[in-house]
This record gives C-alpha cells, structure tokens and sequence, in this order.
C-alpha cells in the first residue's frame, strides 16, 4: 500500500490536544490490578512443564548424551538433544543461532543448554535432568576479552579467522570474530596541535539487563505443524523467521503472540527456550510451558559485553579538541553479534572533531552470547571518553559544560561514518543542563559532581501497523512494535491528535506474527518514533477515506470536503450546505457507503533524529570505605517532543538508576572455573530504593523534522553518559578518576589510598 | 511426587523425637528464607521437613530474670514491633533489621539465622556480643549454650541429630550499658555483610567501660568475639585513643577470605573502620540509657 | 509412594483447596494451581519482592513459603487489592503518576506499599524507600514509584 504521509515532517505551528499530556496509560488498569497476562501467566489445556539440562563447563567438547533412564521417569513425555536440531553449518549464521539454542559439537558457557525434557510435572522433568547422562571433555576456557586475544589464549572455533585482519597472523584461528577500523582526517597532526594530551584504559566487566520477568513461553505444536508460540519479546517476527531457519518450519506455520514484557531493556531480542519448546511440543504431541528460573536468566542468558577501551585525546588551551586515538575491544559470547560497532559511531558523536582514529575489535568468550542493552555497546566506551575529556577540562581550567559547547556540534554536522545531521538539539540540551537549578546550585559540602553527555543515533526500520474504524466511531491499532515500556499509549495518543476524538477512544493492541507483515526488532529506541509515523499514516489515511465517504454521502466531489478538528465539512459553501459529519456519523453509516474504514501503513521508517544528553550528578564518597552514594542527579536530555512526558521522564529515570547500577555495583563475577559466582539478584547486587535519590529531568524539545509531531527515540540516550558522570564525580571528589566499572567500594577505596600517597587527596 | 516428607508438630517433645527418628537429610523450618531458598537452588534435598512454628512456647517473646526469653519462631518483624526489646538491646535489633526485606523479615528468625551458620548472618554478632545464650532441646533433654559456640564453620553447627533451637536468652542489663551493631554493604539493603561489628559495652557512674564484648562477623569461618577488642575498651572511658587501640585488635583478629562479596584485603580494612563507628555508636546509647 | 497435602486457604476472603507436593511454595500454588496469576515470580529466593502477599497480615514473599504452610492461614494477594470497582488509592496514584513501566513488578510493589501505609500513613520519603526496598524496579528508577506511594499516602490520610 502506498504511503501517503502528505506532510511528514514537522509543522512547527500545529498546536496540540493530546500530545504532551500525560494521560493514564491504557494497559495500566490491568498492571495495577493483577490482571496483564505476562510470558508465563499464559496456560493451554493438557500442558506439560519443560526444563533445560544445561553444561557445568564453560568449555568442553560434547561427546555422549545419554538419554535412557531419564526417559524412564513416569511422567516424562519428551527429550531433545542437538539429535533433534537440523545441522546447520558451523560459522554461518543459521548454525550460530542453533548452536546457542542447544550445543551440538562443544558447550561454550557454564549454563549452555546440552538438553531439554517435557513432563507432566516441574518435579518429574527435574528428576529426569538428573538422569541424563553426558560425557564432556573439558577445554581450557577464557572469558576476559583481552586475554581472548593473547596468542595462546584458547580458541572457541577453529574456523574462525578475523574479518578485517591484515598482517601474516589473518589466516590463523584466532577468537577475534573482526577487527574494524574507523577514523578522519590525520590523529598525528592533530596530536601534534595539542596543549594538553590525556590518555588512559578503561574497562567494564559484563552487567546484565536484569529485567524483573524470567523469560517464559507457552508452544503447541498441532499435528499439521503449525506452530504457535507465546513468549515475551521485544522481537516475535526475528524470533519467528529465526525459528524457521533453525527449525525448517516454513513461517506461515509459526504465530508467535507477544505477551505483556516484563522488562526487557534489549535483552529480549534473543531466543532462548522458544526453540526447545517448540520441538519438545512436536515430540510429546502437547502444549509445553518452560520458564527461566532467575539462576538460569543470569547464567545463560545475554549480558552486556565486557570491554578494555585504550583512549588518548588532545586539546587545545581553549577547549578545542584537536585528536582522539582509540583501540576498543568487545567481550561476546561465543558467536559475533555485540553490535560492536556502534561504539566507534557514537562514542564521540556530539564534538566537531577533524581528527579521529578508532580501532575496534570483537572478541568471542566463554560466555552467554552478549545481549543488546540500551544502547549496546556505547555506554562502556563513553565511560572513558566522557572521563578524559572532563581530565582535559580540568587541566585547561575550563567549566566541563563550557568545553562541551566549544566542541558541540550542530545541524549539517557530518559525522565520522557518512550521516549529515538534520537539526539536532545538542548545542540546546548543554544549555538547559547549564541553566538548570541542578548545575547552579553549589555543590554541597562533603560532595561532589560530575557532568556528562551521551549521543544515540536512534532508529527507524521496518515497521507495518493496521489502524481500523469501528461503527460506534472508535478506532483500534495493531502494532507490530513491542510495547516495552507504554507505547500502546503513545501510539493512541498520537491516533487521537491526528483524527480528532479523545484518546480514550482509541486502543492499542499488539499483533501475532500472523496479523502484520514484517516488523524489525523493538530496540535501539525506534518504537515510538518507527510505529508513530505509521499510526499517522493510517490515520491520514482513514482521514482520506472518511473524506470520501462523506462526499459520498453528500453527493459532492471528493476535494469539495476537508477534514478538520475530527469532523468532515464541505471545503466552501460553494460545496453546498451540509451539517458537518463526526467520524462517528461516517463509521455509523459504512455500510451503506462502501464497507468498513481501516488504514494500514507498511514502511522501512528513516528520518530518526539522534538524540543527546546531559547528565549531572552529585556523589559523596566515604573515604574510609570507599562507599558512593548517589546524591542529587539530572537527567537533561532532547525528546524532539515528548508525546506523554511522564512516559518521557520514567525513562530517563529508569535508564538513570540502571547506570547507577553499572556504575556502582553490578558486574558478572566469574571464578577461576569459569562459572559465574553472583547469579541471583542477592549478589548481583541491582539498585533498590533505598539506594537511590529522585531522578531530576528536564525534557529539551528540540523537535525532529522528519517526525510529524518532531518527536526524538528516548529510551537509549539516558544511559550513555551515566557511568562516565558517575565516575567523574568520584573522581573529583577523591583526587583521581577510576577507570574500571564497577566503580565499587574495594576498588574506590585502593584510589583513595593512592590519591592520599600521591598527595592529590589530602590525609584523614 | 512428593518426595519430602512434612510434619507440623504442636509440641516440642513431638519435634525432637519425630527429627531425631529422621534417618535421611532433616530440618526444622522456622522462617524458611535460607531451607526455602537452598532447596529452590537445588542445594539442599531434605527428606524430611519438620515445622516448629505450631509450638507455643516458640512464639513468644517474654520477660525472664530481668531479661527476655525469644523463642525460636519469633520473627524479626515481630522483635523489631517489641517496644521493650528495642529499648534494651538496640543492637541486637540493629541486626535483626538487616536480615533482608520487610517480607523477609516478617518470617526470618534468629535462630534460622544463626543455624544456617553463614559467617555473615546479620544477627549473630550482636547476639554474641550481648552474651545471649541458646536454649537446646534435643533427645538427651535441654542444655544452654552460648550464641558462639553454635555455628562451627560455614553451613555447620554445634547441634547434635534431633537437636533444635528453643529459645534464645538475653540477659538483664546494668545500667549505662549500649549495643550497636553495623555491617558493610555496597547496598544499603537487600545485602549480605561483607563485614559486621557488634559491641556491647558498660560503662559506670563515672563514664569508665566495665564491661565489653566486641563481635566480628564476615570475617573468619564463624563469627569471632574477641577479648583483645574488649579488653582495649574496659577499664578506659572508651576515648579516641582507646577505640583506635580496640580497632586495631579487631583487624588483627580477622582471618577473612577473598569471596565474591568482598577481597580479604578490604574486610580487614572495613573492620577497623566499623569498628570505630559501632564503638561510638554503642558508647552513645550507654550514656543514654538509664 | 507419592503423597500430596492438601491445603485449605482463604485467598482475598474466598476459600480455595489445593493439592500441594512439599516443596512446592505458597507462589508456586496461588499461580500454578489458584491460577492467581497476579503474584510474579521474579527470583524464587525472596530477593525482588515480586510475590508479596499477605499472610495472616504480615507481608511475605510467597516464594519463601512452603504452600502446607499456608494450610488455615489467610492470604492476600493483589486480584484482592480494589474493592468491587473501587481501585485502592494506590492503585490509582501508580497509574496517574505513572509509578509503572512494564508493570512486572507492580502488584509486588503495591502489596508492600499498602502493608507500610497501613501500619504508617505519613512514611517520610525515606521511609518509603526503605520499607519497599525488597521490592526490585528495573524500568522506573524507582522515582514515580515512591511519589505514587507518598501521593497515596496524603490522600489517605486526607491531607
């Protein structure tokens, strides 16, 4: 269908009804009220209960399953090893995608799957785990990412050769997947410019999304093999067209239905047990339920990559940036997919720098495969560069927010990988964050503060959407987007300011895979902005339609009618004399017109304008114990224009916590075995309440032109420049900055001790 | 299936002989939050689970001799709503109150705390430092024992087949006597001690310390109480000079390991500072108590 | 051989009977037998809160217990929480203040936020902070969660 967004972009002089208010979101009532129906709320009559044998080794060769006894457990009605996978070649896509669903030649992490049981009780499937019988030959493992490269580091695949490398090392089996290079102009020119040069290594250590609902799904498999599946996702047509590539099931055989997410923060866009449902479903001829436990969620499923990020910058005496060097290097699992590269896109994205060399690599790991999270793989690395140019500033003597608006960077920017920037509000958000009561305010005895900033491209994509008109005049959408966080909301908001009715008219649902052609993962804060533009399109379209149908109605020309304020009116009195028409007039009389109104938009959505933030925050560290408390903290960040605000601010919140979380705390610790030591939340240790103050925001709307309502994605933002703000008010308030997340009280502790030896800190 | 088999005795006699008859893996359930949690990660496979809480004289918190006798089943909820308790031991509530959320605190006990026997439960070492006495009940009847001589080393206790926690004793304090106790955690709730120091002190009518215990815990595979701290204190009017002489032998005393929670290095660094603050802290509430 | 208990509990003031294995928790029987679906498991180890109930009117983790614990006791749990059409003050201040994202963890935090108004109806932002945090959040920053809590809390009390 063809798109016809007559004016999609920005109107700068249309003033709103819906838009920017915060009304209470729709799905909200059954969330309060214990009714949503999340992954694992969901039961099928007949259903058995499925459970996941999973490696104690972090690497080994896999060289027996046994399956006899346990199969003679009553109550058990199915077991599938990598026997009942189709073999897909190693090295391909297809054949990393069935491996981490169920090892076939090797296990590659403590928790990797080697086999699944269907019983009709928890307890039963349990009992039969434990009688599985399998025979492993342990190899050497490594899971630090830098050590992974060392020469005679081990290696995960002996196919693997570095895509990118040069040099008589390319054709040796190595665990690094790619190494890609990045830059502009001459970095040693530049340097050579320079007043002040700072360099350092930084490095993080994975985290995890830690979203509060285990991964849970619900599959039947019928006898004429269709397939459906209900999970939580952030990606039901990924999941599907990926369950037809490991599976061989054609995709008009799967329906997936997303359930209500319970958090997901990108960590939802992998499958884990859909696959082993699927095919414990087809060999017990039942419905099978399997759900994570928590253990499993930390053990086995996607954290963030762990990274060493090598960074020297110089400046000049007046602020000016003048070179940046950069070798990073990024932790995954065992297979490629950290998306690695959007750390050298958009770790400097928001300075005019003409002079940039960055040299990433992606290293595999004995370890879950690495995860999207807000943003993936930007936050670690702006840990470093947000600290050394906050080193820089205080070496020139220059106010940190000064210095970033010397570099700031404006419409017509090009950046370092080929985009020309629209209009962007960067250079506006440094301002706000400058004016706001936070920055003014002194900083308060005994604390102090760090500032800064972070970019995200944002994302479009493909993205289709059905809007239908019923008789009564009310209007439902069916999205293909996730709703991670109040979409559904947004998305009738932005229907009822284009038609003209209230919002409470309008629902929001979300479709099965069967329902909707392809939607692209719901990530990389595409969603609003990406199923916004086709909510406008539909409704722009039921607009031309109920144009139509009143022309019909009056028996005058179709262009003799306008629509304006949710109602149709002749365009002129030369039209003719008609008492205007509701939506509600013209749905009420469709089937005396011709049939029933809908509209339907299906595009690869472009045009998603970057955003960028500021973060402030105030820290007190107890120099004793090396203990940080988060004080006072802003969040000042462009929306392009917040569709419901409260939506608005609660991500920033979220993503503000979050990375007090990866600041101060959470981090996989891995023993000497390679098994992970914390997977529980008691020892990985995510913030609570009391760990935390309120969250201040200030929403800059700097409105996207290429949006009809100028809007800007705002879920990846807000957590970019956490960590580096965190660490630069640590760093100022002991002398020296760390360079190691997470930055907890034992590590803190050892710099206070340094600072004090190095006379930067005084004693006592 | 099920495999393990429960029973919810209401008298303390039919506890200790049904536990004691066990023949495979047994455990009495109070509050449940560490048995619960341990048979959900698979750690523990009781074949026997014997509920205490339907035994009155568990449930009680009562005067005794000038103290308070807390039987084994009272949670921490409840010690914590105890108006008398918290006036008179505040330390050892300073514990209790860390044991976990409000949820789990309104089933977690002390005695669950002390035989799970980890060398960071929370309300063990103001117990120990507060000289609390367990009462015992097993096959061969009822004995007392000190707080300190229960656990023995990680996941290990004192109690013999078919023994069971009754009650636990504090006792009449002097006056000017305060308790206190702090723990480290990178968290400020939800957290396991990484270190604790209970102290609990007596002061006389001139302000000089009579009495003290000083109680490490996370720090060495059961919890310490060690006379060097105390012996740094009594006799002195708990002044800079001699706290820092007391902090000094706590962090001596430490014989910690490097865990996931905490390197051996730090919790030795960390037990002298809390050491200082628990002093101050217990040397406020002695001269604030009548 | 196999031996289950049976359970009589009076869930949100109804009486239910359940059969229950011994190591199955009070969760596991409200959601997989009661179909009280209400109650999230986040953890199974009373660690995010996710499960809070009511017991006997005591807030519990359902996870941290055994379902034949809960034999004759009384429960509570969030399906009970609005009366009739009425939603409780919390439940309305958490979606006017938008004190929910993805709203796993909603019925938990609403559980725990009512057994602290109850027993203190003026809690200081801190108290608030510190009561809940057993309660796990990982979309809100928890910011919206303790205004929605505190809000609820003066309207109460009539303030």
């Amino acid at each position: 269908m063809t798109t016809i967004l007559k004016k999609p972009g920005f109107n700068p002089d249309r003033k709103y009804k819906i838009i920017g208010t915060s009304p209470v979101k729709h799905d909200g009532f059954d969330k309060v009220t214990g009714r949503a129906k999340f992954a694992a709320d969901a039961f099928l009559p007949g259903m058995l209960v499925g459970k996941v044998l999973r490696s104690p080794h972090p690497h080994a060769i896999l060289k027996r399953i046994d399956t006899t006894q346990a199969s003679k457990v009553p109550g058990v009605k199915a077991i599938i090893t990598r026997d009942d996978f189709p073999e897909i070649k190693q090295g391909t896509g297809g054949g990393d995608m069935t491996r981490l669903a169920m090892a076939r030649e090797k296990v590659y992490w403590e928790g990797h799957p080697v086999a699944a049981v269907a019983a009709t009780s928890e307890s039963a499937a349990k009992k039969a785990l434990k009688l599985i019988e399998v025979e492993y030959e342990v190899l050497p493992h490594v899971i630090d990412p830098v050590e992974a490269m060392s020469p005679d580091a081990p290696i995960l695949h002996d196919y693997m050769r570095t895509k990118g490398a040069k040099g008589p090392d390319a054709e040796k089996p190595t665990n690094v997947v790619e190494r890609h290079a990045l830059g502009i102009g001459d970095v040693d020119k530049g340097f050579a410019e320079a007043d002040v040069i700072v360099e350092g290594t930084f490095d993080t250590k994975p985290m995890h999304q830690g979203y509060i609902e285990l991964q849970s799904c619900v599959a039947n498999y019928s006898d004429d093999g269709q397939v459906d599946l209900w999970c939580c996702t952030q990606a039901p047509w990924v999941y599907r067209d990926r369950l037809t590539e490991i599976l061989k099931i054609e995709s008009s055989k799967i329906r997936i239905q997303q359930s209500e997410l319970g958090g997901g923060f990108g960590g939802k866009t992998t499958f884990y047990l859909e696959p082993l449902s699927v095919v414990l479903s087809r060999k017990a001829k039942c419905p099978v339920k399997m759900t994570l436990t928590r253990v499993e969620v930390m053990r086995a499923t996607g954290p963030v990559s762990g990274t060493q990020s090598t960074i020297k910058m110089g400046c000049k005496k007046d602020g000016t940036i003048v070179a940046v060097d950069s070798t990073l290097v990024f932790q995954t699992g065992p297979y490629t997919g950290s998306a690695f590269t959007n750390a050298p896109q958009a770790m400097l994205t928001r300075y005019d720098l003409k002079n940039v060399r960055t040299v990433s690599y992606e290293v595999v790991s004995n370890r879950p495969k690495v995860s999207s999270f807000r943003a993936p793989c930007v936050p670690q690395v702006v840990f470093g560069v947000e600290g050394l140019i906050d080193e820089l500033a205080t070496k020139i003597g220059m106010d940190p927010i000064e210095m970033r608006l010397k570099n700031a960077i404006v419409e017509g920017h090009k950046t370092i990988y080929g985009e020309t920037f629209n209009r962007i509000g960067f250079v506006e958000t440094l301002e706000a964050a400058k004016a706001c009561d936070h920055y003014r305010a002194p900083v308060p005895k005994g604390q102090a503060r760090g500032i800064a900033c972070g970019f995200w491209f944002n994302r479009g994509g493909e993205t289709t959407g059905s809007m239908n008109l019923a008789p009564d005049g009310t209007v439902t959408i069916t999205l293909g987007t996730a709703d991670v966080a109040g979409s559904r909301m947004s998305m009738a908001m932005m229907a009822a300011e284009e038609l003209g009715i209230p919002v409470d008219r309008v629902r929001a649902v979300l479709a099965d895979t069967h329902s909707l052609g392809y939607n692209r993962v719901t990530a990389g804060s595409r969603t609003t902005f990406s199923s916004g533009i086709i909510v406008v399109d539909s409704a722009r379209k039921i607009i031309t339609e109920l144009c139509r149908r009143a022309a019909k109605i009056w028996n005058v020309p179709e262009e003799g009618v306008v629509f304006e304020d949710g109602v149709c009116r002749p365009a002129s009195s030369n039209v003719g004399e008609f008492e205007p028409l509701s939506i509600k007039d013209i749905a009420h009389k469709t089937t005396y017109t011709m049939g029933s109104i809908s509209g339907h938009s299906e595009m690869n959505v472009t045009g998603a304008g970057p955003g960028f933030a500021v973060h402030i925050v105030d820290v007190e560290v107890d120099k004793e114990t090396g203990l940080t408390s988060v004080k006072r903290y802003t969040i000042i960040e462009d929306a392009g224009k917040a569709i419901s605000p409260a939506q608005v601010e609660g991500q920033f919140q979220g993503a503000a916590v979050q990375g007090i979380g990866w600041a101060l705390n959470e981090e996989y610790v891995y023993g000497s075995d390679g098994r992970l030591q914390n997977p529980g939340f008691l020892d990985y240790r995510m913030p609570v309440a009391s760990d935390v103050p309120m969250i201040d925001t200030v929403i800059v709307e700097v409105p996207n032109p290429k949006h009809p309502f100028g809007l800007r994605g705002v879920g990846e933002v807000p957590l970019t420049p956490a960590m580096a703000a965190i660490g630069n008010a640590i760093g100022h308030a002991i002398g020296i900055r760390p360079r190691s997340l997470p930055m907890s009280p034992p590590k803190v502790l050892a710099i206070i001790e340094e600072a004090r030896a190095r006379g930067v800190l005084p004693a006592g | 299936m099920s495999d393990v088999r429960f029973e919810a005795p209401s008298s303390l006699s039919e506890a200790v002989k049904i536990l004691a008859g066990a023949k495979g893996p047994s455990r009495a359930l109070a509050g449940g939050t560490d048995l619960i949690v341990q048979m959900e990660n698979d750690l523990l496979e009781p074949d026997l689970i014997v509920d205490i809480k339907k035994i009155p004289e568990l449930r009680a918190i009562k005067p005794e001799g000038g103290g308070f006798r807390i039987g084994a089943t009272v949670t921490s909820m409840e010690m914590i709503e105890d108006a008398s308790l918290c006036a008179k031991w505040p330390g050892v509530i300073d514990g209790v109150k860390l044991i976990g959320s409000i949820q789990v605190k309104g089933r977690a006990t002390m005695a669950g705390n002390l035989c799970n026997a980890s060398p960071g439960a929370d309300s063990v070492p103001p117990l120990v430092a507060a000289g609390a006495l367990a009462r015992i009940v097993g096959p061969n009847g009822t004995r007392e024992s000190p707080v300190e001589k229960i656990p023995v080393g990680p996941g290990k206790t004192s109690l013999a087949p078919g023994e069971i926690i009754e009650s636990f004793f504090l006792p009449e304090r002097p006056r000017n006597s305060g308790d206190a106790y702090l723990r480290f955690t990178p968290r400020t709730e939800m957290d396991i001690a990484v270190v604790g120091v209970a102290i609990n002190l007596t002061l006389d009518s001139a302000g000089v310390c009579t009495q003290a215990r000083v109680a490490l815990g996370a720090v060495a595979p059961t919890v310490l109480l060690v006379d060097e701290c105390a012996n740094a204190l009594i006799g002195t009017r708990v002044d800079e000079a001699a706290i820092d002489k007391m902090a000094a032998a706590a962090a001596a005393a430490c014989k910690p390991i490097d865990d996931k929670r905490g390197t051996r290095e730090f919790r030795i660094k960390i037990t002298s500072v809390l050491a200082k603050r628990v002093a101050q802290k217990a040397l406020e509430r002695a001269r604030h108590t009548a | 051989m196999s031996k289950k208990h049976h359970i009589t509990t009076i869930v949100n003031g109804d009486e239910y009977e359940a059969l229950c294995e011994t190591r199955h928790t009070l969760l596991d029987v409200l959601r997989d037998e009661l179909r009280l679906t209400g109650t999230k498991e986040g953890c199974a180890t009373g660690d995010c809160g996710a499960c809070s109930v009511m017991m006997d009117g005591r807030l519990v983790c359902s996870c941290l217990v055994l379902a034949v614990e809960a034999d004759g006791k009384s429960i509570d749990t969030i399906e009970g929480m609005a009366s009739g059409n009425e939603l409780h003050p919390l439940q309305t201040k958490f979606l006017e203040l938008n004190g929910l994202q993805c709203g796993i963890c909603t019925p938990g935090f609403l559980i725990a936020a009512r057994a602290l108004l109850e027993r203190n109806p003026d809690p200081t932002e801190s108290e608030a902070r510190y009561w809940l945090a057993g309660n796990l959040c990982r979309c809100t920053g928890y910011d919206k969660i303790i205004r929605a809590v505190l809000s609820a809390a003066a309207e109460m009390r009539g303030a």
